[in-house]
């Protein structure tokens, strides 16, 4: 440390920067459990790297999955990011409710900054490394799918994305081993996270992840909607998609308009911070209410990016467990219009109390409101989708259940929110938390467990145990209600949001409620993985290779689970709204082709996982001002992008011949399948044929 | 006509190579998606601007460090520029001699690293003046917007390079062409984005 080159290669480390010291110069409770947060990380990666060694699967990985351009592996990567990330935040949730629920006129655990960074990491991860990737990932694993296409407009962006979102979670999880996080909330406000302020590195830890996840988005946005627009097969009209695709179009539209600004909050911050300039300052003419309004413009349209997604697989969900058509097709994609068009008109009230006048507080209000209108009128599609149906209560349909009512008491408190004089009221309480909480636990996060066991069979060929798929969504449910119910209550009783330790003794039950919730939600997780390899090891009882175990309407349940590479052996042409469905009924879905071509796919490609690592390795020297690695990690980027434009062998061609191998083999698989009757389709007699009745 | 034939802007090879026409609908529709995208970004920097304009904490002001002489020329290279860049999509497109189209994207090439320059005298400049981005808010906001636009063109004029090296390279094949049609895009759009930097940041500037 003393000698002048290390300095300009670590740049600002110092080993204090690392949790294990810390803890090891001062084993309090505190640093005992940032080192051991620090250590899981370490071992969980020193673990994964063993295994991969021991099992010889390094190549395998690398050529199957990390350079894959496939849509839909790049869909299952992203799912399992999030589920990783998922994990870690829900832990730290369990952290800060054991806080609160130990600090009543107690100090607690962890310490006040220890207790800030929770917040701030378990928002940050919540919203930027679970939603977004989980919702991405299932986004691009089935739109594709649904419209009768072979892949995405742009494999190779596809890829590009994905792997900036995992320098993000990255970046993530290195700053629970180097160094701290910010205290600064999921929203990062300024003066607060100025250097000014918070001259340590976790506001640029925060800064950097959040600006990758955010490009992420945009890339993903892009390739989604011109995927949209442009490869849909023929006969594929806009009104003839699945309810899914025309809600995944619409959340691609917010991602390209609605990240932009979030991109622009970030950098201007970093210029304030790594340059001086005064944006958002105290002193010198900066003003933080643009930092305000800049994240909220990115923020409020961001609650209906998470939302739209799991709108549609809702609609997927009820409509085929009900086996009845959605109804008021045209209403949901009008009113999934609607609210992509209201979304940016409401940023302002995330911050009613922060100097406006009563008129524009107002009008902001009565936005507000008038966005629950078209929300509503899907609530009652799904509701009269459901009415006189062949209702099974199978997983995903329970989660539906219990989305439907919850989602409903968590909108009736935002309306009370969006109401100005009653926001002045509880705004900054835990009142706001659990309204949040109480609109993206059942809207993101049931959706994207539905959508997970949903598709799953679709994906890997073999279905979910229902079982244990039952106590998990059981879990979740009863554990959402024991940890915000009571976040109401206190929100109502004046306690503030993000305390690190109460002063008020009879918040105390509410607090044991709240924790006793959350342990519960923990045990939603681990039941989930409990599930996974449940169903992993019983998987050749629960086959569905014919690929249609739920007697579905999308194209995505006309060909074989897991599907081959190109998806469809022949183009499909679709001459109406579900006609997969109508096919099973009035004609023959399974037939043999006329005859087969050979199709043309793109070759795996490096150029994304490089992409990747260059920016992290770019951002995490942002973030230690290691000048050297941030140049050599740009300019690699820079070469990387230019190399590649040179590149012109990017195509395979699968010969006709193959294909007609692997699809006659499959038609002849379902041929010998038993049809599976809808009562019976939980139980191993379900193959993925579905009987149709005349 | 049919809907399916109705091009987007900046699909320009019509006719002249309809397999190529064909496979640019979705690139360029993407790209279109991404220059949307851009401009929200300098949108949202356009506004930011507008409302720290009053923030000059005493120090130096539009009328003080603003000067028609030299944006005025910036203004004409940029423009001049597009039109150049205009003759090379259509030397393209017409099936012109390589050549041609290389000749004129050195020309914009040329003009583009002179709007480069004279910007940066500019920069240099105010910078002699002490008015640096730290010194109040209007600067940070001046310093945040302006030179963004100069990034893209010197993004622009890198992304030439490669075409050029790519024109030697391939000869003008499928890809090189709808990577022409983009930087196109590009081009004209960064045109844009100055005459909204001339006309609301430097002349009101200095009417004021």
């Amino acid at each position: 440390m003393s000698t002048p080159i290390w300095p300009a290669v670590l740049g600002r480390f110092e080993w204090r920067d690392l949790p294990l010291v810390r803890a090891w110069q001062q084993p309090t409770i505190n640093e005992l459990i940032g080192a051991g947060a620090g250590a899981i990380v370490i071992i969980g990666a020193v673990a994964l790297v063993v295994l991969l060694t021991v099992t010889g699967r390094w190549r395998w990985l690398w050529s199957e999955w990390l350079t894959s351009l496939d849509h839909k592996k790049i869909g299952i990567m992203y799912v399992v990011i999030a589920f990783i990330m998922l994990s870690r935040a829900l832990i730290e949730a369990n952290l800060m409710r054991l806080q609160q629920a130990s600090a009543i006129e107690a100090p607690g655990i962890v310490a006040p900054a220890h207790f800030a960074e929770l917040f701030s990491t378990h928002g940050s991860i919540m919203i930027f490394f679970m939603a977004m990737p989980f919702l991405t990932g299932v986004m691009n694993y089935l739109v594709p799918l649904q419209i009768g296409a072979r892949d995405v407009a742009f494999p190779l962006l596809n890829a590009i994305g994905l792997w900036l979102t995992g320098a993000g979670a990255a970046l993530m999880m290195i700053s629970l081993v180097i160094g701290r996080f910010s205290t600064g909330g999921w929203s990062g406000y300024p003066p607060y996270t100025e250097i000014e302020f918070n001259p340590g590195v976790g506001p640029d830890y925060w800064i950097w992840a959040v600006t990758l996840g955010s490009i992420a988005s945009t890339i993903a946005g892009i390739n989604i909607a011109v995927t949209i627009y442009k490869m849909r097969c023929p006969g594929m009209h806009l009104m003839r998609m699945q309810m899914f695709c025309w809600t995944s179009l619409c959340t691609a539209i917010l991602m390209v308009f609605a990240m932009p600004p979030l991109t622009v909050a970030t950098a201007l911050l970093a210029l304030d911070r790594y340059l001086g300039f005064h944006f958002f300052t105290n002193a010198l003419g900066g003003n933080m209410m643009n930092y305000a309004n800049l994240f909220w413009m990115f923020g409020h349209p961001e609650v209906y990016i998470v939302i739209l997604p799991a709108f549609g697989i809702w609609s997927e969900v009820v409509s085929t467990f009900s086996s009845k058509e959605l109804y008021g097709y045209v209403s949901l994609v009008i009113a999934t219009m609607v609210i992509a068009a209201l979304s940016f008109t409401v940023w302002l009230h995330h911050f009613f109390t922060m100097g406006q006048s009563p008129s524009i507080n107002a009008a902001f209000g009565i936005a507000t409101m008038a966005i629950g209108v078209p929300t509503g009128v899907k609530i009652y599609n799904w509701i009269w989708t459901m009415f006189r149906g062949e209702v099974r209560f199978t997983v995903p349909m329970l989660y539906a259940l219990a989305f439907m009512m919850t989602f409903v008491l968590g909108g009736l408190t935002g309306i009370i929110l969006a109401f100005p004089p009653l926001d002045y009221v509880v705004h900054n309480t835990t009142f706001l938390v659990a309204h949040f909480h109480n609109m993206l636990i059942p809207g993101t996060l049931y959706g994207m467990i539905a959508a997970y066991t949903f598709w799953f069979p679709k994906a890997f060929g073999f279905r979910l145990d229902e079982h244990w798929g039952r106590i998990a969504c059981a879990c979740w449910v009863i554990g959402f209600y024991l940890a915000f119910m009571p976040l109401y209550v206190l929100g109502a009783a004046g306690m503030a949001r993000r305390t690190q330790a109460v002063m008020e003794p009879a918040y105390r039950p509410w607090l044991y409620a709240a924790e006793l919730g959350a342990v519960i939600l923990f045990c939603g997780l681990v039941a989930l993985f409990v599930q996974l390899r449940v169903s992993i090891r019983s998987r050749d009882a629960n086959r569905v290779a014919a690929g249609d175990p739920w007697d579905g309407r999308g194209l995505e349940w006309s060909v074989s689970a897991p599907p081959p590479e190109y998806n469809f052996a022949h183009l499909p042409h679709v001459e109406q709204r579900y006609a997969f469905y109508d096919d099973k009924r009035k004609h023959a879905p399974y037939a043999r082709p006329p005859h087969y071509q050979a199709i043309t796919m793109p070759k795996n490609s490096a150029v994304a996982p490089i992409l990747g690592i260059a920016g992290a390795a770019t951002s995490f020297a942002l973030v230690w001002y290691m000048w050297w690695l941030a140049i050599l990690g740009l300019l690699t980027i820079v070469a990387t992008v230019i190399t590649r434009s040179f590149a012109r062998d990017i195509e395979r061609v699968i010969p006709a011949d193959e294909v007609a191998r692997t699809n006659d083999a499959w038609l002849e698989a379902v041929a010998l399948t038993r049809p599976v009757p809808r009562e019976l389709e939980t139980g191993r007699a379900n193959q993925g044929l579905a009987k149709v009745r005349a | 006509m049919s809907v399916g034939d109705a091009a987007h802007a900046g699909l320009n090879l019509g006719d002249t190579d309809r397999e190529t026409n064909a496979v640019a609908g979705g690139d360029l529709f993407g790209f279109w998606m991404f220059l949307m995208s851009d401009a929200v970004i300098f949108a949202l920097l356009f506004a930011t601007y507008g409302v720290m304009l009053p923030a000059t904490a005493g120090g130096p002001t539009p009328a003080s460090e603003y000067k028609i002489g030299p944006t005025f020329i910036e203004t004409l290279l940029l423009l001049t520029s597009s039109l150049t860049y205009g003759m090379a999509a259509l030397a393209m497109k017409h099936g012109a001699l390589r050549v041609r189209t290389s000749a004129w994207l050195v020309v914009t090439l040329v003009l583009g690293v002179m709007f480069l320059g004279f910007e940066m005298h500019d920069f240099t400049e105010m910078f002699a003046h002490g008015a640096y981005p730290t010194r109040s808010g209007y600067l940070s906001a001046f310093f945040g917007l302006v030179p963004l636009h100069g990034l893209h063109v010197l993004i622009g004029c890198l992304w030439m390079v490669v075409m050029l090296t790519q024109l030697r390279v391939f000869g003008i094949d499928a890809r090189v062409k709808i990577n022409l049609l983009r930087l196109g895009l590009f081009w004209h759009f960064l045109d844009i984005v100055w005459i909204a930097i001339f006309s609301t940041v430097y002349l009101p500037g200095l009417m004021r």
